[in-house]
């Protein structure tokens, strides 16, 4: 099953990819085939930067239960950071 | 039979004379040899679609794959490539026409060539070699497992993709499906009315629902992956293109 189904996000950060560290621009959610973990389908996040081309890319392909813990996760670290770290 | 084949990268004309890269594999004797334009599916000109590509040449075709996402990625590898062209809702159908009858030219062309081409597609490329059966001089298609022949993507895809079930009656050459029974896209139903569609316009084609499998049942290197109707649906895959590319 091809889904299509797909959530683009506007980001800003950094990731590391095959040729090092480059700045992040957007990020593709989405649930789809895999290309490597061994499921019909996953749950995948790619983190891009248009501007550098197909091959910036940072990619994860994660089944179900684990991306529900790596989203609650990273809320979950982000509501014990003290605010004003996390403001603005 | 020296059993010979050679397989490379190569450029080709697709869709509005633009050079796109693709796997062409072949065997090596004087010929004829009948063709095959390999579609490859939506994750892309990767490992797994070459070697069906070169499993053709073993049997005795000529077979090209066309890279469909040159155009967004050049140079990237199959998996960066995908996840572009997937975010870009897939490929437009009238470029994916121009690139088929781009690979199809270039088979015709070669100095081994029965002048017989056929279309094979997998995932969106079952689609894809529907559309090509309606809309290129091809003389037989297969189509695995193709979805949103007769109905859109659901609401929320970005896909562009859309049905093409209004294009049966252009349909202008013999068809072979195969289809998993445990397959939500298509369902068996979609394949119910596609085969009364072609029924309909008195369209030649011969349509099979294998037990057990759903999406992707062909694909070695995945878990969808069914033996058994992988290796049926190959000896009717050997049988169709037998007959009717005189391979």
């Amino acid at each position: 099953m091809c889904t299509y189904v797909t959530e683009h996000v506007e980001i800003a950060g950094s990731g590391k990819g095959a040729n090092g560290w480059f700045k992040l621009g957007e990020a593709s959610v989405y649930f789809d085939h895999p290309v490597h973990v061994p499921l019909e389908h996953s749950l995948n996040i790619d983190f891009l930067q248009p501007e550098l081309g197909p091959s910036a890319r940072v990619a994860v392909e994660l089944d179900v239960a684990s991306a529900r813990r790596l989203a609650e996760a990273i809320l979950s670290t982000l509501s014990q950071v003290p605010k004003e770290l996390t403001q603005g | 039979m020296s059993n010979q084949m050679l397989a490379e990268t190569i450029e080709m004309e697709g869709f509005g004379g633009d050079q796109i890269e693709a796997y062409y594999a072949r065997p090596l004797g004087a010929g004829p040899y009948g063709s095959v334009v390999v579609i490859h599916h939506m994750p892309g000109y990767d490992e797994a679609t070459k070697e069906i590509t070169r499993k053709f040449a073993y049997h005795g075709y000529q077979a090209v794959c066309p890279n469909l996402y040159s155009r967004e990625a050049p140079g990237a590898s199959p998996d960066d490539a995908a996840a572009t062209a997937r975010a870009k809702g897939g490929v437009p159908d009238g470029r994916l026409v121009g690139d088929v009858e781009g690979a199809a030219r270039f088979l015709r062309s070669q100095s081994a060539s029965n002048s017989k081409v056929g279309v094979i597609g997998y995932c969106s490329g079952g689609r894809q070699a529907f559309l090509s059966a309606c809309s290129v001089e091809v003389d037989a298609a297969v189509v695995c497992y193709g979805a949103f022949i007769v109905s859109d993507p659901p609401a929320e895809s970005p896909s562009k993709a859309k049905s093409i079930v209004h294009l049966a009656p252009n349909v202008r050459c013999p068809i072979l499906g195969l289809f998993g029974a445990e397959d939500k896209f298509p369902t068996p139903q979609e394949v119910a009315q596609l085969d009364a569609e072609l029924n309909k316009y008195s369209k030649e084609h011969d349509f099979h629902i294998f037990e057990g499998a759903g999406h992707a049942f062909f694909a070695v290197d995945r878990p969808s992956y069914r033996p058994e109707a992988a290796n049926e649906g190959w000896q009717k895959v050997w049988t169709f293109f037998g007959k009717h590319l005189g391979g």
